[in-house]
């Protein structure tokens, strides 16, 4: 078996990352606020941490859940294949394992934890983070599962992406105003560190593996739909929320009314 | 005799002291910097547990979907079975690690920062920050890196521009600090929006139409690349620090709510990278 982790290599790599967000930080509390730095002994150890876990994080990602999912993407492709002939009917246990891949790491996914707590302690607890986390979840999900599907029949991205804005546009004339900007957050928010690599890796097997597909043109969309789908989730989560109260409170004072 | 021992963020914990030296020694500072790592390192530990446990039953669903895939489906047994399961342990602490570095160093220190901007009533420097804080974030990322090289080689390979290295190169710089300039633009939208109390929805859905629009008039080539680039921009770094700024700025500025108003700064960061790539690529092509 090979060692790919370089454990040094990764630090080096997060610190350059990292470091540039803690001196803009540190030169403009200084500098430009003229202020001292606030508990500066918890702030280092903050980012050491970060530092750490970041670093590790990503080389526990390309020692175990990547390697693991990019074979098996390729495997479930040749289990599809028959002939030059595409038929995308048969590329059910693709789209399934896309689903389920998308739903995993997004629950995993450290920024959404963070910004679904930030969301649970900004609305007073109001907002679940736990709910937040599924409706979003569920958006990638299905997100991937079309992206898959787009990859294997080969049509126009721009398509799905404008149907998917129509929805979007519509549901936000619709959906309680206070959970709107949330929801168009929790698009940016999936597409991070874990979901982007394993999602470039699964639309890039897929398109060099499918006949007729180029990786370089077909490959990519997959990110964009990852980020467009937890827009029109958070936003149906919110809207069955508000739906199911409404409902609640209405057969109560139908209730009430009747003695 | 009261010294004063910062121990939580937020609170200050009053310490008394015995004599007028001892308090002395106190107030000095390096043995400020010897005791307030303790009292970290204390709180850390506990909170370190309960990431650990919250990482654990968070990394649960992923190791059973590829284990019921590997046993089930594909019916092969796991390659490399002990790499993988270090792995994953490395995977369980990275998150329990980042989680609560976050909660310790940065969300704090970001929106300290974001409150006293916006105290402070200088718009210009407050914009300054914003800016240089999204572009600054964006254009170190390394998602946003491999992804700009994988989009220059497929327009190189559909003979946009030449099929050289250096030219490859140059192209994906172009395309990361166009990226990272719309972030840094979209932040500084965001922080107007904040401050004058703008409607996201507006704002959004005027932005989806110039994306349609300028996808009838882009390049073919950069449209699927542009798709990606907003949703590649936001990593782990600057999703937390950009909410911080957000929720911290709205919270501050009396009438407005954290949770509309706060929010949204992300959403402007995807949606910005689409529409400023598709006019990069009209200029080049």
């Amino acid at each position: 078996m090979e060692i790919l982790f370089n454990p040094i290599l990764l630090l080096l790599a997060t610190a350059k990352d990292v470091l540039p967000v803690l001196g803009l930080l540190v030169v403009f509390q200084t500098l430009v606020l003229k202020r001292p730095i606030p508990r500066p002994g918890r702030i280092i150890f903050g980012f050491g941490a970060v530092l750490v876990g970041m670093a590790c994080f990503l080389g526990g990602l390309d020692l175990a859940i990547f390697p693991v999912g990019r074979a098996m993407a390729l495997q479930l492709v040749e289990g599809a294949l028959s002939g030059e002939k595409v038929i995308w009917t048969a590329y059910g246990w693709v789209y399934l394992f896309a689903f389920l891949v998308g739903f995993s790491t997004t629950i995993a996914e450290p920024s959404l934890i963070a910004v679904a707590n930030k969301a649970h302690e900004a609305s007073r607890k109001a907002i679940s983070s736990w709910g937040l986390r599924i409706a979003v979840a569920i958006g990638v999900s299905i997100g991937i599962t079309l992206g898959t599907f787009r990859i294997v029949t080969g049509t126009p991205l721009y398509l799905y992406i404008m149907a998917g804005y129509v929805v979007v546009v519509i549901q936000t004339i619709f959906a309680p105003r206070m959970i709107i900007p949330l929801a168009y957050d929790s698009g940016g928010v999936t597409t991070s560190t874990v979901t982007v690599p394993l999602v470039a890796a699964l639309g890039l097997g897929l398109a060099s593996n499918v006949p007729g597909r180029s990786p370089v043109m077909d490959g990519f969309g997959l990110i964009a739909f990852a980020s467009l789908f937890p827009i029109i989730s958070v936003l149906g989560y919110a809207q069955l929320v508000q739906w199911s109260v409404q409902r609640r409170s209405r057969k109560k004072i139908e209730s009430e009314a009747k003695p | 005799m009261q010294g004063t021992l910062n121990h939580e963020y937020g609170k200050t914990i009053p310490v008394v002291f015995r004599s007028q030296k001892i308090r002395g020694i106190f107030n000095a500072l390096w043995l400020q910097y010897l005791i307030m790592p303790l009292a970290i390192l204390t709180e850390f530990s506990a909170a370190l547990g309960r990431a650990l446990l919250g990482a654990s039953r968070d990394l649960a669903p992923i190791i059973t979907i590829i284990a019921l895939f590997q046993v089930l489906v594909l019916q092969q047994p796991f390659p490399e079975l002990f790499s993988i399961l270090a792995g994953l342990g490395l995977v369980i602490v990275g998150l329990a690690l980042f989680v609560v570095g976050l909660d310790i160093g940065l969300f704090p220190l970001g929106e300290t920062l974001a409150e006293e901007f916006a105290l402070k009533g200088s718009l210009f420097w407050l914009l300054f920050f914003a800016f240089l804080l999204g572009t600054g974030t964006t254009v170190a990322e390394p998602a946003l890196i491999a992804v700009t090289r994988e989009g220059a080689k497929a327009v190189a390979a559909a003979e946009l521009i030449e099929n050289s290295a250096a030219s490859i190169d140059r192209y994906a710089l172009g395309v990361r600090l166009t990226v990272a300039l719309s972030v840094g633009a979209a932040i500084v939208l965001g922080v107007l929006r904040i401050l004058r109390g703008w409607s996201l929805p507006v704002l959004i859905i005027g932005g989806y139409t110039l994306v349609m629009l300028m996808t009838f008039f882009a390049p073919k080539e950069i449209v699927g690349l542009a798709y990606d680039l907003g949703g590649v921009t936001t990593s782990t770094v600057t999703v937390p620090l950009v909410t911080a700024l957000g929720v911290g700025l709205a919270r501050t500025i009396r009438g407005r709510d954290p949770l509309t108003d706060g929010f949204g700064l992300i959403a402007l960061a995807s949606l910005m990278p689409m529409i400023f790539v598709m006019l990069f690529g009209l200029i080049v092509h």
